[in-house]
Formats: structure tokens, sequence, C-alpha cells
């Protein structure tokens, strides 16, 4: 097994333990499993492909669409990702008003709620297979060569940008859940909506924060896997279960944890693919969420946001 | 002729959905267990009893040539277990574990049927899966109307059979651990293994499913259990009424039919090019009526009938006397 094998994972991991962040706190706050969560993940990707699209050309025109420094792509990318994260969290407040908020309001079991996101998944990834067809896409058709970056290993720029990246958006998340008073009322409504409400806090405020949070970053994890891998529609429903198996595995409501359990995802799937071939790489998430599931439940950080 | 012939076969289908759907409706509609993998007992039933019955070939483990109703056993037998295993390792936690285990099993299963192909011909799938009343095969009115017959038949032994199950103390315990899991409790039920007692019916009904539909197809693939299926399944369980049988299988044929009838529209009107692009509209359209339903109504359009006994009044909803 080459040393290589950690640089895939971590990767990978990175891709995953971003989208899983979202996905652990939706279910620590709102309660309920949001099989929704992948697509985001594609259509930030999708969104930033289109307003990259358009800007791409201005850029061009102002003469500075060039490619930055070492990296496969220009301003444009940076630019129309802050965009996509808009629209992204656009589209989750949307889909909270007009389907979740109302399950919740109307006091749906949370197992309701769940059937709902996973029927507006299909919807929503069937929908981009329809404006996009079911060919991949890219960011950019530069080539990128993998640098050496010692014990055996390679990496491209890009993809030491968007490791670095994840590292700086999580201990900045980290901080802002821990330390703010905003962050101080999810961890309050993620222990006790009720208790919460009554004491005053603003529920409500902290929902829209949750998508806020959880929408931005699946756009950041949705462009990071479309700028290394390629954008497809179901690129998002591909991730879905890595994605649950490492908010599990890192403990419900675990920021740290959700991260963690993507590293060790991603770097599962990277030691499989090597081992024991890549058309097994899709089942590893599974066999990670059965063992947690028989040897600790509660997963690895337990209950807190 | 030809329209009675496609009629037939058309219903054969909806009757197959029908049976996966009455097998659903053990697991939701009387339990409230949510099932994200219903693709996955189906398939694993069709490649069990199709490893069975067809005949020797060399690329693959068996065709041991048995007849049909052992694979239909077989399958049933399969989908059970594995629906035990699922449930044993998630049923005692929070409901939405049991989900994410099945969303987990149904891809690890596809992947399965793709890359072991020693066992399940891979992605070729298997073929030459003896059918049903195969020596009418060369009349096609008259094969589609005996599958039809016999497809019918088995919908309605099954409903016959849940009917009595749901009246009998067995049923009326399952829906008062669903309706309050504190009280029946209390009353020295135990929960846990009632759900997964319910969990492995509906499993094997389901596996019994794959298995009637592999032998009026005659071939099975991996693309035929995609997560697409699940989600027609929960469509048709969600639209005709959760909680009721009859709902269950009138929501089968409904939701078969505006599938079929979508698909055909579709190839009418989109060129040829366009076509699997367009046919992803009918997920939208399916998508988003499931989430209408949900919103504004959730109990579908045949609602369970509510009883706590057959021996308390509106009898008349609950169908012919035992």
């Amino acid at each position: 097994m080459s040393p290589q094998v950690l640089i895939d994972g971590i990767i990978a991991g990175s891709t995953i333990g971003l989208g899983a962040i979202g996905l652990t706190l939706t279910y620590a706050i709102l309660r309920f499993a949001n099989f929704t969560h992948g697509d985001f993940l594609a259509w930030g990707a999708y969104m930033t492909l289109t307003v990259s699209g358009f800007l791409g050309g201005l850029l061009a025109g102002l003469g500075i669409g060039d490619p930055l420094g070492p990296f496969s792509f220009g301003w444009g990318l940076p630019l129309s990702l802050l965009a996509g994260m808009a629209l992204t969290v656009l589209l989750t407040l949307g889909l909270d008003k007009v389907l979740f908020g109302r399950l919740r309001r109307r006091g749906a079991d949370a197992i309701i709620i769940v059937m709902a996101s996973f029927g507006a998944s299909m919807a929503l990834r069937s929908l981009l297979e329809f404006i996009f067809t079911a060919n991949p896409a890219y960011f950019t058709r530069e080539l990128q060569i993998a640098q050496k970056i010692g014990m055996g290993m390679r990496a491209t720029p890009d993809q030491m940008l968007t490791v670095g990246l994840t590292a700086v958006l999580v201990i900045v998340l980290h901080v802002f859940v821990t330390r703010s008073s905003t962050g101080r009322a999810m961890r309050a409504v993620s222990e006790n909506p009720g208790l919460a409400g009554v004491y005053g806090l603003d529920v409500q405020k902290v929902i829209r924060v949750t998508w806020i949070i959880g929408a931005g970053l699946a756009c950041f994890a949705g462009v990071m896997s479309g700028l290394l891998v390629q954008i497809r529609p179901y690129m998002g429903f591909d991730l879905l279960l890595p994605l649950f198996a490492a908010a599990i595995l890192g403990g419900i409501g675990s920021i740290p944890g959700a991260m963690l359990g993507g590293l060790i995802i991603g770097l599962a799937e990277a030691v499989t693919v090597q081992v024991v071939g890549a058309e097994w790489r899709a089942g590893v998430a599974f066999v990670v969420l059965v063992l947690v599931l028989i040897l600790r439940p509660s997963g690895l950080f337990g209950r807190r946001v | 002729m030809e329209y009675l012939a496609y009629g037939a076969f058309f219903l054969t289908i909806a009757m197959t959905y029908a049976l996966i759907c009455l097998g659903l409706n053990v697991q939701w509609g009387q339990t409230g267990l949510f099932n994200v993998g219903v693709a996955a007992f189906v398939g694993a039933g069709a490649y069990t009893s199709g490893l069975f019955t067809t005949p020797a070939v060399v690329d693959r483990l068996g065709g041991f040539d048995l007849p049909i109703w052992i694979g239909w056993i077989a399958a049933a037998l399969v989908g059970g277990v594995l629906s035990f295993l699922v449930g044993a390792l998630t049923i005692r936690m929070r409901t939405d574990y049991l989900a994410i285990t099945t969303f987990g099993i149904a891809i690890t299963l596809q992947l399965a049927f793709q890359n072991l192909e020693w066992l399940t011909g891979g992605v070729f799938g298997m073929s030459f899966i003896p059918r049903a009343f195969g020596e009418l095969q060369g009349r096609a009115i008259a094969f589609n109307m005996s599958n039809l017959a016999l497809s019918a038949a088995m919908v309605f032994a099954v409903y016959l059979l849940l009917q009595h199950l749901m009246r009998s103390p067995w049923g009326r315990v399952l829906r008062a651990v669903r309706e309050d899991e504190t009280a029946a409790q209390s009353m020295g039920k135990n929960p846990v293994s009632l759900r997964l007692q319910a969990f492995v019916l509906g499993g094997a009904i389901m596996g019994l499913a794959g298995a009637v539909q592999a032998h009026f197809i005659g071939f099975i693939a991996p693309a035929n259990y995609l997560p697409m299926m699940t989600f027609q399944v929960w469509a048709m369980l969600i639209v005709g009424g959760s909680g009721n049988n009859r709902g269950a299988i009138l929501g089968a044929v409904l939701v078969w039919a505006i599938w079929a009838l979508s698909g055909s529209i579709i190839s009418e009107v989109f060129p040829a090019d366009q076509q699997a692009r367009a046919a992803s509209l009918q997920i939208v359209v399916i998508g988003v009526m499931l989430c209408l339903i949900l919103l504004w109504r959730p109990q579908g359009i045949l609602p369970e009938a509510r009883t706590s006994s057959r021996h308390l009044g509106k009898r008349s909803d609950k169908g012919p006397k035992p």
C-alpha cells in the first residue's frame, strides 16, 4: 500500500466531513435525518458552475480571467463560489419554508419529515438531471501536475488549497459554535427546543442559522468535489451514505466528530480502493456504519453540538 | 387484441408492485418503520429465486433448475432473514437509524448484484429465469392473462392473510406499539420484538414479490433494483393510503398507471436523444406528488380505518368478517 493512500483519503474525507457537519447540525437541531442534504452539495456545485459560466466571460473581458498562480482556476471561481453559497442558502431556506417548516409546525412525526426529505431529494436530483443532463461537467479544463510533498506522496496545488481551506472553515465554525451566543443558543435548542423557547431564545433564528451553515458548507463541499473530481447530478446522492456514516460515527451534533468521521471514512475508502478494488468503494461507508451501530451507537463524541 | 395483452401485462406488473406495497404497509402502515431500502429486499428475493430456478450455467454458481414455487419460498425466506439482520441491528435505536441503515443496505446490495459475478451474473444479470405458464409464451394474450390471474391471486392471498393478522390480537398490539410505545410497554408488551416481527414479515413479502416479478419478466439485472424502485413503492403506499391494505393495492395500480402513461407520453413527445433527459421529469413529478400528499392529505386516498377492536363498532369499515 503506497503512502499516497493517506493523501487520497484526506482529500475525499475533507469533502465528506464538510458535508457531514451540515447534516449533523440539522440532525441535532431540527431533529430529522435529512436525505436532501446530499443534493444540496450537487445543487451548490451546479449553481456555482452556472454563475462562473456568466462570470468567466466577464472577467476574461476585463483581462483578469487567467488562472491564479499555481491553481487551475482564476478569480471567477472564488467569486462564483460565494454566489453559489448564497443561492444554496436560499434553496434550503425556501425548502424549509414550503416543506419542512410546514410539517414541523403541524407537529408531524420526525419520520414523516424524513420521508418528505426523501421525496424532495429524488425530485431535486432529477431536476438537476433534466436541466444539466447526466453528462459530467467541469469547472476548469486546466491540467494540473501533482507535486511531490515528501514521503512519496503527491498532491496538486488545488488539492492542497482545498484541504487547507477545509481546516480553516472547521476551526472557525467550531469557535463560533462554542464561543458565540448564537452558538450557545444552537446548543440549547439541540438539547431541548421547548425549554430553549420558554427561556426566550429565538428558536426560528437558530433554525435559520443552522440551514445557513449547513447549506454554505454543503455548497463548499460540492464545489470542492466538483473541482477535484467532476460535477454530476448524482454526486450528492453518491455522497449521502458516507455523509450519514460520518455524522453517526462522529456522534450526532458534534462538529469535530463529523469532520473526524469524514476523514476516517475517506481514508477507509482510499484503503479499500487500493486493497480490495475500486468497485467496492461505495460499500465502505455501510461497513463503517454497521460497525459503529454495533460497537458504539452514540458515536465517538456522544451528543453535543 | 393487442390492447388486451398489454392491459394484462400492465396489470400483472402493477400486481407485483401491489405485493411489495403490502409488505411495506406491514412495516410502515401498521408499525411505523421507515424502510428506505425496499429495492434491496425485492432484489434479494428476485436473485435468490433466480439462483434456485434457472437451468445450470457455466459462468456463475448454480442454476439449480428447481420448480418455481421453491424459488418463491426461498425468496421469502431470504427477504425475511435480511430484514431480521437489519432490524436486529437498528430497531431498538432512534427511528431514523433504521431509515439510514436500510438506505445503506440498498446501496450495498446493489453493489453486490453488480460485482459478485460468480453469484449474480454481474451487470448482465440473470436470464432464462423460468416464467410461470412458460408453455403459453407463444400466445401473448393467454400468457399474460394466466400470469395476471396468478399474480392477482397472490395479491389476494397476501391481502387476506394480512387482513386476518391485523385484526388478530397481534395486529392490535402492533398498532398499540405504534401509537404509544410506553403505554404498550406498561401493559407488558415487548415493543422491540413486535417491531422486529413486523419488519421481518414485511421483508419476506417484499422478497416474495421480487421472485414473482422475476418469474414474470424472465430476466433480472442490477439496474432493476435502483433507489428509484424504493421511491416508486413509497409513492404508491402514501398515495393509496398507508395503514390500509386496500389503499396499498389501489396506490400500486394508480401510481404505476401514472408512471406508464407519462412514460409513453414522453416517448411520443420528445425526440429520441432527449428521452433519457425527459424521463427524469417523471421522477420530479412523483417526488413533488409525494411531498404534496404528505403536506395536504397525509392519510392518502383510502385512509386507515381507526378501530381498536372488531368487537367495538365501526365493523362495516373493516371488510368481510373473519
